[in-house]
Protein backbone atom coordinates (compact mmCIF):
# COMPACT_ATOMS: atom_id res chain seq x y z
CA UNK A 1 0.00 0.00 0.00
CA UNK A 2 2.80 2.51 1.05
CA UNK A 3 5.19 3.24 -1.26
CA UNK A 4 4.23 6.74 -2.26
CA UNK A 5 3.28 10.24 -0.29
CA UNK A 6 0.88 12.42 -1.34
CA UNK A 7 1.38 15.46 -2.22
CA UNK A 8 1.00 18.27 0.87
CA UNK A 9 -1.53 21.49 0.13
CA UNK A 10 2.06 23.34 -0.70
CA UNK A 11 3.24 20.81 -3.03
CA UNK A 12 -0.19 20.60 -4.80
CA UNK A 13 -0.30 24.31 -5.08
CA UNK A 14 3.12 24.38 -6.90
CA UNK A 15 2.16 21.59 -9.23
CA UNK A 16 -0.29 24.08 -10.24
CA UNK A 17 1.83 26.63 -10.40
CA UNK A 18 4.35 25.11 -12.73
CA UNK A 19 2.02 24.71 -15.75
CA UNK A 20 0.93 28.35 -15.88
CA UNK A 21 2.79 29.94 -18.75
CA UNK A 22 4.48 33.60 -19.64
CA UNK A 23 1.59 35.96 -19.66
CA UNK A 24 -1.30 34.13 -18.99
CA UNK A 25 -4.30 35.73 -17.28
CA UNK A 26 -5.51 33.48 -14.62
CA UNK A 27 -8.38 33.34 -11.82
CA UNK A 28 -7.95 31.63 -8.91
CA UNK A 29 -10.48 30.45 -7.56
CA UNK A 30 -11.67 30.98 -3.43
CA UNK A 31 -9.85 28.46 -1.31
CA UNK A 32 -6.77 25.99 -1.83
CA UNK A 33 -6.86 27.58 -5.47
CA UNK A 34 -5.10 31.08 -3.75
CA UNK A 35 -1.94 29.32 -2.40
CA UNK A 36 -1.00 28.91 -6.34
CA UNK A 37 -0.15 32.76 -6.11
CA UNK A 38 2.56 32.09 -3.89
CA UNK A 39 4.21 29.61 -6.19
CA UNK A 40 4.63 30.90 -9.47
CA UNK A 41 7.58 30.31 -10.89
CA UNK A 42 10.52 32.95 -11.07
CA UNK A 43 10.74 35.20 -14.38
CA UNK A 44 6.86 34.28 -14.66
CA UNK A 45 4.76 37.38 -15.02
CA UNK A 46 1.14 36.32 -14.75
CA UNK A 47 -1.93 38.81 -14.00
CA UNK A 48 -4.24 37.33 -11.50
CA UNK A 49 -7.98 38.16 -11.91
CA UNK A 50 -10.34 38.88 -9.30
CA UNK A 51 -14.10 38.42 -10.68
CA UNK A 52 -15.20 41.52 -8.26
CA UNK A 53 -13.20 43.96 -10.51
CA UNK A 54 -9.78 43.10 -10.66
CA UNK A 55 -6.50 42.77 -12.76
CA UNK A 56 -3.18 42.76 -11.56
CA UNK A 57 -4.36 41.90 -8.01
CA UNK A 58 -1.28 41.43 -5.91
CA UNK A 59 -1.05 39.75 -2.31
CA UNK A 60 -2.83 41.10 0.81
CA UNK A 61 -1.13 44.13 2.52
CA UNK A 62 0.50 44.37 5.85
CA UNK A 63 -2.77 44.68 8.43
CA UNK A 64 -2.79 48.67 8.88
CA UNK A 65 -2.69 48.97 5.27
CA UNK A 66 -6.08 46.64 4.49
CA UNK A 67 -8.52 49.04 2.36
CA UNK A 68 -12.15 47.56 2.18
CA UNK A 69 -12.35 48.68 -1.08
CA UNK A 70 -9.85 47.07 -2.25
CA UNK A 71 -10.59 42.94 -1.95
CA UNK A 72 -11.14 39.81 -3.74
CA UNK A 73 -14.00 37.70 -4.76
CA UNK A 74 -13.18 35.79 -1.17
CA UNK A 75 -13.23 39.11 0.36
CA UNK A 76 -10.32 39.36 1.99
CA UNK A 77 -8.37 42.69 1.74
CA UNK A 78 -5.70 42.37 -1.40
CA UNK A 79 -3.07 44.67 -3.24
CA UNK A 80 -3.24 46.38 -6.69
CA UNK A 81 0.36 45.45 -8.47
CA UNK A 82 1.75 47.94 -10.90
CA UNK A 83 -0.62 47.72 -14.21
CA UNK A 84 -3.42 46.81 -12.19
CA UNK A 85 -6.85 47.67 -13.45
CA UNK A 86 -10.14 47.91 -12.09
CA UNK A 87 -13.98 47.30 -14.09
CA UNK A 88 -17.47 47.07 -13.12
CA UNK A 89 -18.90 43.33 -12.77
CA UNK A 90 -20.45 42.92 -16.64
CA UNK A 91 -16.92 43.74 -17.64
CA UNK A 92 -15.61 41.62 -14.83
CA UNK A 93 -17.96 38.11 -16.40
CA UNK A 94 -16.80 39.77 -20.12
CA UNK A 95 -14.09 38.42 -19.10
CA UNK A 96 -14.60 34.93 -18.40
CA UNK A 97 -17.89 34.54 -20.80
CA UNK A 98 -15.72 36.12 -23.36
CA UNK A 99 -12.75 33.45 -23.72
CA UNK A 100 -10.29 36.79 -22.45
CA UNK A 101 -9.23 34.36 -19.28
CA UNK A 102 -6.51 31.95 -19.95
CA UNK A 103 -6.28 29.93 -16.78
CA UNK A 104 -9.67 29.48 -14.17
CA UNK A 105 -7.89 26.98 -11.51
CA UNK A 106 -10.78 25.64 -9.06
CA UNK A 107 -12.09 23.34 -5.98
CA UNK A 108 -14.21 20.76 -6.53
CA UNK A 109 -16.57 18.05 -5.00
CA UNK A 110 -16.33 15.74 -7.96
CA UNK A 111 -15.39 15.55 -11.11
CA UNK A 112 -16.49 13.26 -14.21
CA UNK A 113 -13.97 11.63 -16.56
CA UNK A 114 -15.28 13.86 -19.45
CA UNK A 115 -14.86 17.08 -17.72
CA UNK A 116 -18.13 17.67 -15.72
CA UNK A 117 -17.72 19.55 -12.81
CA UNK A 118 -19.88 19.67 -9.48
CA UNK A 119 -18.59 22.24 -7.25
CA UNK A 120 -21.27 24.13 -5.80
CA UNK A 121 -23.92 22.55 -4.02
CA UNK A 122 -23.95 18.98 -2.30
CA UNK A 123 -27.66 18.92 -2.83
CA UNK A 124 -28.30 18.76 0.79
CA UNK A 125 -31.41 18.62 2.02
CA UNK A 126 -31.99 22.02 3.67
CA UNK A 127 -29.24 23.79 2.75
CA UNK A 128 -29.21 26.95 1.29
CA UNK A 129 -28.15 27.68 -1.98
CA UNK A 130 -25.49 29.37 -3.22
CA UNK A 131 -23.25 29.52 -6.19
CA UNK A 132 -22.03 32.65 -6.58
CA UNK A 133 -19.33 33.17 -9.94
CA UNK A 134 -18.66 29.19 -9.89
CA UNK A 135 -20.84 28.73 -13.27
CA UNK A 136 -18.89 31.30 -14.96
CA UNK A 137 -15.42 30.67 -14.33
CA UNK A 138 -16.36 27.07 -14.80
CA UNK A 139 -17.11 27.91 -18.55
CA UNK A 140 -15.47 30.80 -19.34
CA UNK A 141 -11.82 30.43 -19.15
CA UNK A 142 -10.03 29.28 -22.34
CA UNK A 143 -8.82 26.52 -19.47
CA UNK A 144 -10.65 25.35 -16.63
CA UNK A 145 -8.48 23.45 -13.82
CA UNK A 146 -9.38 21.34 -11.26
CA UNK A 147 -7.57 21.58 -8.33
CA UNK A 148 -8.32 18.50 -5.41
CA UNK A 149 -7.14 15.77 -2.90
CA UNK A 150 -8.28 12.45 -5.32
CA UNK A 151 -10.42 10.93 -2.63
CA UNK A 152 -12.64 12.39 -0.18
CA UNK A 153 -11.80 12.02 3.76
CA UNK A 154 -14.16 8.52 3.18
CA UNK A 155 -11.62 7.26 0.43
CA UNK A 156 -13.87 7.41 -1.84
CA UNK A 157 -12.57 8.66 -5.51
CA UNK A 158 -13.84 12.47 -6.38
CA UNK A 159 -12.86 11.56 -9.93
CA UNK A 160 -16.40 9.62 -10.71
CA UNK A 161 -17.78 8.40 -14.23
CA UNK A 162 -21.09 10.43 -14.10
CA UNK A 163 -21.26 13.66 -11.20
CA UNK A 164 -24.17 12.80 -8.29
CA UNK A 165 -24.24 16.09 -7.09
CA UNK A 166 -25.34 19.19 -8.84
CA UNK A 167 -23.23 19.69 -12.09
CA UNK A 168 -21.79 23.50 -12.43
CA UNK A 169 -20.60 22.71 -16.08
CA UNK A 170 -20.71 20.25 -18.53
CA UNK A 171 -17.88 18.98 -20.20
CA UNK A 172 -15.58 22.22 -18.96
CA UNK A 173 -12.30 20.18 -16.45
CA UNK A 174 -9.68 20.01 -18.81
CA UNK A 175 -7.16 19.21 -16.19
CA UNK A 176 -7.34 17.50 -12.53
CA UNK A 177 -4.31 18.11 -10.39
CA UNK A 178 -4.53 16.21 -7.19
CA UNK A 179 -2.89 14.91 -4.79
CA UNK A 180 -1.56 11.73 -5.77
CA UNK A 181 -1.61 12.78 -9.92
CA UNK A 182 -2.16 15.34 -12.32
CA UNK A 183 -5.03 13.59 -14.73
CA UNK A 184 -6.68 15.13 -17.96
CA UNK A 185 -10.35 15.17 -18.83
CA UNK A 186 -10.89 13.99 -22.25
CA UNK A 187 -13.84 12.94 -24.58
CA UNK A 188 -12.16 9.64 -24.24
CA UNK A 189 -12.14 9.17 -20.50
CA UNK A 190 -8.75 10.04 -17.83
CA UNK A 191 -5.48 10.35 -19.61
CA UNK A 192 -2.52 10.38 -17.10
CA UNK A 193 -0.09 13.50 -16.93
CA UNK A 194 1.82 12.44 -14.02
CA UNK A 195 1.47 11.05 -10.67
CA UNK A 196 3.57 10.95 -7.59
CA UNK A 197 6.73 9.06 -7.30
CA UNK A 198 6.40 5.11 -6.00
CA UNK A 199 2.25 5.07 -7.21
CA UNK A 200 1.60 2.15 -9.19
CA UNK A 201 -0.59 2.93 -11.83
CA UNK A 202 -2.96 -0.53 -11.21
CA UNK A 203 -3.11 1.05 -7.64
CA UNK A 204 -4.12 4.80 -8.62
CA UNK A 205 -6.95 3.03 -11.03
CA UNK A 206 -7.79 1.22 -8.11
CA UNK A 207 -8.40 4.26 -6.01
CA UNK A 208 -10.04 5.92 -9.09
CA UNK A 209 -12.41 2.83 -9.93
CA UNK A 210 -11.67 3.82 -13.47
CA UNK A 211 -9.41 3.13 -16.07
CA UNK A 212 -6.48 5.90 -16.85
CA UNK A 213 -5.10 5.68 -20.01
CA UNK A 214 -1.39 6.63 -20.50
CA UNK B 1 -21.09 85.13 -21.43
CA UNK B 2 -21.38 82.44 -19.80
CA UNK B 3 -22.72 84.24 -17.24
CA UNK B 4 -24.95 86.13 -19.54
CA UNK B 5 -26.65 82.50 -20.70
CA UNK B 6 -26.87 81.74 -16.82
CA UNK B 7 -28.77 84.78 -16.28
CA UNK B 8 -31.31 84.34 -19.35
CA UNK B 9 -32.24 80.56 -18.35
CA UNK B 10 -33.04 81.68 -14.69
CA UNK B 11 -34.87 84.88 -16.22
CA UNK B 12 -36.73 82.85 -18.39
CA UNK B 13 -37.61 80.12 -15.69
CA UNK B 14 -35.32 77.47 -17.07
CA UNK B 15 -33.70 75.48 -13.91
CA UNK B 16 -29.63 73.96 -14.27
CA UNK B 17 -29.62 70.14 -13.98
CA UNK B 18 -28.65 69.58 -10.30
CA UNK B 19 -29.32 66.09 -8.80
CA UNK B 20 -27.74 66.99 -5.58
CA UNK B 21 -29.70 65.90 -3.29
CA UNK B 22 -29.21 67.17 0.98
CA UNK B 23 -30.07 64.16 2.46
CA UNK B 24 -30.56 59.90 1.56
CA UNK B 25 -34.38 60.42 2.01
CA UNK B 26 -34.56 63.18 -0.36
CA UNK B 27 -32.31 61.20 -2.91
CA UNK B 28 -33.87 57.90 -2.57
CA UNK B 29 -37.84 60.30 -2.80
CA UNK B 30 -41.18 58.14 -2.56
CA UNK B 31 -40.60 54.20 -3.24
CA UNK B 32 -43.94 52.50 -4.07
CA UNK B 33 -44.63 49.27 -2.63
CA UNK B 34 -44.03 46.11 -5.00
CA UNK B 35 -40.62 47.85 -6.36
CA UNK B 36 -37.45 46.08 -7.33
CA UNK B 37 -34.51 48.01 -6.26
CA UNK B 38 -30.85 46.85 -7.21
CA UNK B 39 -28.31 47.47 -4.55
CA UNK B 40 -24.57 47.83 -5.26
CA UNK B 41 -21.92 46.33 -2.82
CA UNK B 42 -19.72 42.97 -3.11
CA UNK B 43 -18.06 42.42 0.66
CA UNK B 44 -17.02 45.14 2.44
CA UNK B 45 -17.08 47.15 -1.06
CA UNK B 46 -19.43 49.55 -2.17
CA UNK B 47 -22.78 49.03 -0.23
CA UNK B 48 -25.05 52.10 0.01
CA UNK B 49 -26.21 51.65 3.48
CA UNK B 50 -27.14 54.95 4.15
CA UNK B 51 -29.53 54.72 1.21
CA UNK B 52 -30.60 51.16 2.42
CA UNK B 53 -31.60 52.65 5.60
CA UNK B 54 -33.28 55.47 3.83
CA UNK B 55 -35.41 52.40 2.14
CA UNK B 56 -36.05 51.11 5.51
CA UNK B 57 -37.37 54.58 6.74
CA UNK B 58 -39.16 55.07 4.12
CA UNK B 59 -41.24 52.16 4.70
CA UNK B 60 -42.03 50.59 1.37
CA UNK B 61 -43.08 47.07 1.23
CA UNK B 62 -43.39 43.85 -0.86
CA UNK B 63 -39.93 44.56 -2.79
CA UNK B 64 -37.73 42.66 -4.67
CA UNK B 65 -34.27 43.34 -4.26
CA UNK B 66 -31.07 42.35 -6.05
CA UNK B 67 -27.83 42.29 -4.62
CA UNK B 68 -24.69 39.93 -5.09
CA UNK B 69 -25.41 38.57 -1.50
CA UNK B 70 -28.25 38.46 1.26
CA UNK B 71 -27.24 40.50 3.71
CA UNK B 72 -24.20 40.01 6.31
CA UNK B 73 -24.77 40.93 10.18
CA UNK B 74 -27.14 43.10 11.35
CA UNK B 75 -26.96 46.04 9.36
CA UNK B 76 -27.84 47.52 6.15
CA UNK B 77 -28.95 44.94 3.41
CA UNK B 78 -29.34 42.34 6.72
CA UNK B 79 -31.48 45.40 8.52
CA UNK B 80 -33.91 46.20 5.19
CA UNK B 81 -34.73 41.92 5.59
CA UNK B 82 -35.22 41.91 9.00
CA UNK B 83 -37.70 44.88 8.64
CA UNK B 84 -39.82 42.67 6.79
CA UNK B 85 -39.97 44.79 3.77
CA UNK B 86 -38.64 42.25 1.41
CA UNK B 87 -40.63 39.51 -0.34
CA UNK B 88 -37.84 38.31 -2.91
CA UNK B 89 -33.73 38.43 -2.94
CA UNK B 90 -32.01 37.93 -6.19
CA UNK B 91 -28.85 37.59 -5.48
CA UNK B 92 -25.81 35.13 -6.44
CA UNK B 93 -24.45 34.11 -3.00
CA UNK B 94 -27.08 34.54 -0.24
CA UNK B 95 -24.90 32.40 2.31
CA UNK B 96 -22.06 34.02 4.33
CA UNK B 97 -20.78 33.12 7.55
CA UNK B 98 -22.70 35.62 9.22
CA UNK B 99 -26.05 35.84 6.75
CA UNK B 100 -27.96 34.78 10.10
CA UNK B 101 -31.10 37.00 9.38
CA UNK B 102 -31.48 36.17 5.70
CA UNK B 103 -31.35 32.22 6.55
CA UNK B 104 -33.95 32.86 9.02
CA UNK B 105 -36.13 34.44 7.07
CA UNK B 106 -35.84 31.95 4.31
CA UNK B 107 -36.09 28.76 6.38
CA UNK B 108 -39.69 30.23 7.84
CA UNK B 109 -40.63 30.68 3.78
CA UNK B 110 -40.91 34.13 4.88
CA UNK B 111 -38.83 35.21 2.00
CA UNK B 112 -38.21 33.80 -1.54
CA UNK B 113 -34.93 33.36 -3.49
CA UNK B 114 -34.29 33.25 -6.83
CA UNK B 115 -30.18 32.33 -7.34
CA UNK B 116 -28.27 33.64 -10.23
CA UNK B 117 -24.86 32.91 -11.20
CA UNK B 118 -23.07 35.89 -10.80
CA UNK B 119 -22.11 36.97 -14.17
CA UNK B 120 -25.42 36.14 -15.24
CA UNK B 121 -26.62 38.44 -12.49
CA UNK B 122 -24.72 41.06 -14.12
CA UNK B 123 -25.36 40.72 -17.83
CA UNK B 124 -28.97 40.48 -16.73
CA UNK B 125 -28.58 43.55 -15.67
CA UNK B 126 -26.84 44.92 -18.20
CA UNK B 127 -28.88 43.69 -20.85
CA UNK B 128 -31.38 45.71 -18.72
CA UNK B 129 -29.83 49.04 -18.99
CA UNK B 130 -28.46 48.41 -22.93
CA UNK B 131 -32.18 47.36 -23.96
CA UNK B 132 -31.50 43.96 -24.51
CA UNK B 133 -34.50 41.79 -24.78
CA UNK B 134 -32.80 38.45 -23.55
CA UNK B 135 -29.29 36.64 -24.02
CA UNK B 136 -28.25 33.47 -24.82
CA UNK B 137 -25.74 32.84 -22.12
CA UNK B 138 -23.33 29.16 -21.59
CA UNK B 139 -23.05 29.79 -17.95
CA UNK B 140 -25.80 27.44 -16.31
CA UNK B 141 -26.33 25.34 -19.05
CA UNK B 142 -27.52 21.76 -18.01
CA UNK B 143 -27.33 22.55 -14.44
CA UNK B 144 -30.29 23.00 -12.18
CA UNK B 145 -30.00 27.05 -12.13
CA UNK B 146 -31.24 26.49 -15.88
CA UNK B 147 -35.17 26.03 -14.60
CA UNK B 148 -37.59 28.35 -14.49
CA UNK B 149 -39.33 28.69 -10.86
CA UNK B 150 -41.92 26.38 -11.37
CA UNK B 151 -38.85 23.43 -12.42
CA UNK B 152 -39.65 24.06 -16.47
CA UNK B 153 -35.78 24.09 -18.17
CA UNK B 154 -35.30 27.47 -19.79
CA UNK B 155 -35.15 27.70 -23.07
CA UNK B 156 -31.63 26.55 -24.95
CA UNK B 157 -29.90 26.72 -28.29
CA UNK B 158 -26.99 25.74 -29.64
CA UNK B 159 -25.02 28.00 -31.05
CA UNK B 160 -21.73 27.37 -33.28
CA UNK B 161 -20.95 24.30 -31.20
CA UNK B 162 -21.78 25.35 -27.79
CA UNK B 163 -24.85 25.12 -25.92
CA UNK B 164 -26.41 28.14 -24.65
CA UNK B 165 -29.49 29.27 -21.74
CA UNK B 166 -31.99 31.63 -22.68
CA UNK B 167 -31.85 35.04 -20.04
CA UNK B 168 -33.57 37.55 -19.87
CA UNK B 169 -33.03 41.28 -18.49
CA UNK B 170 -33.16 42.29 -14.53
CA UNK B 171 -34.97 45.92 -14.48
CA UNK B 172 -34.86 47.57 -11.35
CA UNK B 173 -37.36 50.33 -10.27
CA UNK B 174 -34.40 52.29 -8.68
CA UNK B 175 -30.75 51.45 -7.90
CA UNK B 176 -28.98 52.38 -4.76
CA UNK B 177 -25.04 52.41 -5.47
CA UNK B 178 -22.48 53.51 -3.92
CA UNK B 179 -19.78 55.94 -5.76
CA UNK B 180 -16.76 57.72 -4.56
CA UNK B 181 -17.38 61.81 -6.49
CA UNK B 182 -20.05 63.16 -8.13
CA UNK B 183 -21.11 66.40 -9.59
CA UNK B 184 -24.41 67.93 -9.82
CA UNK B 185 -25.19 66.77 -13.68
CA UNK B 186 -24.56 63.31 -12.04
CA UNK B 187 -21.55 62.11 -13.45
CA UNK B 188 -19.57 59.75 -11.56
CA UNK B 189 -16.49 57.77 -10.68
CA UNK B 190 -15.62 55.23 -7.93
CA UNK B 191 -12.92 53.57 -5.79
CA UNK B 192 -10.87 50.25 -6.38
CA UNK B 193 -13.15 47.15 -6.20
CA UNK B 194 -16.07 49.38 -4.71
CA UNK B 195 -17.09 49.81 -8.60
CA UNK B 196 -18.49 46.14 -8.64
CA UNK B 197 -21.85 46.36 -9.62
CA UNK B 198 -22.57 49.93 -9.22
CA UNK B 199 -21.70 51.03 -12.91
CA UNK B 200 -24.16 48.49 -14.51
CA UNK B 201 -26.93 48.42 -12.10
CA UNK B 202 -27.30 52.27 -12.88
CA UNK B 203 -27.95 51.12 -16.08
CA UNK B 204 -30.29 49.27 -15.14
CA UNK B 205 -33.17 51.13 -13.66
CA UNK B 206 -35.48 53.91 -13.83
CA UNK B 207 -34.36 56.04 -11.17
CA UNK B 208 -30.13 55.43 -9.95
CA UNK B 209 -29.43 56.76 -6.58
CA UNK B 210 -25.63 57.23 -5.81
CA UNK B 211 -24.06 58.41 -2.19
CA UNK B 212 -20.23 59.83 -2.91
CA UNK B 213 -17.79 60.57 -0.70
CA UNK B 214 -17.28 64.04 -2.78
CA UNK B 215 -19.29 66.67 -4.48
CA UNK B 216 -16.99 68.71 -7.47
CA UNK B 217 -18.10 71.52 -9.23
CA UNK B 218 -19.28 70.63 -12.93
CA UNK B 219 -15.75 70.03 -15.20
CA UNK B 220 -13.99 69.13 -12.66
CA UNK B 221 -13.74 65.35 -12.92
CA UNK B 222 -12.41 64.86 -15.95
CA UNK B 223 -13.88 63.14 -18.31
CA UNK B 224 -11.46 60.44 -19.33
CA UNK B 225 -11.86 59.08 -16.05
CA UNK B 226 -15.76 59.61 -15.54
CA UNK B 227 -17.11 55.82 -15.26
CA UNK B 228 -20.95 56.54 -14.89
CA UNK B 229 -22.17 59.47 -17.37
CA UNK B 230 -25.09 61.16 -15.35
CA UNK B 231 -27.40 60.11 -17.40
CA UNK B 232 -27.82 57.13 -15.59
CA UNK B 233 -28.33 59.09 -12.50
CA UNK B 234 -31.10 61.00 -10.95
CA UNK B 235 -29.82 61.63 -8.06
CA UNK B 236 -26.60 62.14 -5.66
CA UNK B 237 -25.62 62.72 -2.36
CA UNK B 238 -22.67 62.97 0.00
CA UNK B 239 -21.97 60.64 2.94
CA UNK B 240 -18.74 61.03 5.43
CA UNK B 241 -15.93 58.68 4.39
CA UNK B 242 -16.19 57.27 8.11
CA UNK B 243 -19.63 57.50 8.98
CA UNK B 244 -19.74 54.00 6.23
CA UNK B 245 -18.04 50.76 7.48
CA UNK B 246 -18.28 49.80 3.67
CA UNK B 247 -15.79 51.11 1.82
CA UNK B 248 -14.10 53.12 4.83
CA UNK B 249 -10.63 52.76 4.46
CA UNK B 250 -8.91 51.34 6.84
CA UNK B 251 -5.78 53.44 7.34
CA UNK B 252 -8.26 56.71 7.92
CA UNK B 253 -10.14 54.58 10.67
CA UNK B 254 -6.81 54.09 12.48
CA UNK B 255 -5.68 57.62 12.10
CA UNK B 256 -8.81 58.83 13.31
CA UNK B 257 -8.59 57.06 16.13
CA UNK B 258 -5.04 58.08 16.63
CA UNK B 259 -6.19 61.55 16.10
Amino acid sequence: MSGYSKRTKQELAQRVAQDIFDGAYVNLGIGQPTLVANYLPEGVEVVLHSENGILGMGPAPAMEDEDYDLINAGKQPVTLLPGGAFFHHADSFAMMRGGHLDISVLGAFQVSVTGDLANWSTGEAGAIPAVGGAMDLAVGAKQTWVMMDLLTKQGVSKVVSVCTYPLTGIGCVKRIYSDLATLECTTDGLKLIDKVQGLEHTELERLLGLPVQT
Amino acid sequence: MACCVVLCCVVMGYQMIDKVALSAAEALGPVQDGSTILIGGFGTAGIPNELIDALIQCGAGGLTVVNNNAGSGDTGLAALLQSGQVKKVICSFPRTGDSWVFESLYRSGKIELELVPQGNLAERLRAAGAGVGAFFTPTGYGTELARHADGRWKETRHINGKDYVLEFPIRGDVALIKAEAGDRWGNLTFRKAARNFGPVMATAAKRTIATVHEIVALGQLNPEVIVTPGIFVSKIVKIERLATQSGAVKRATCEEHRA
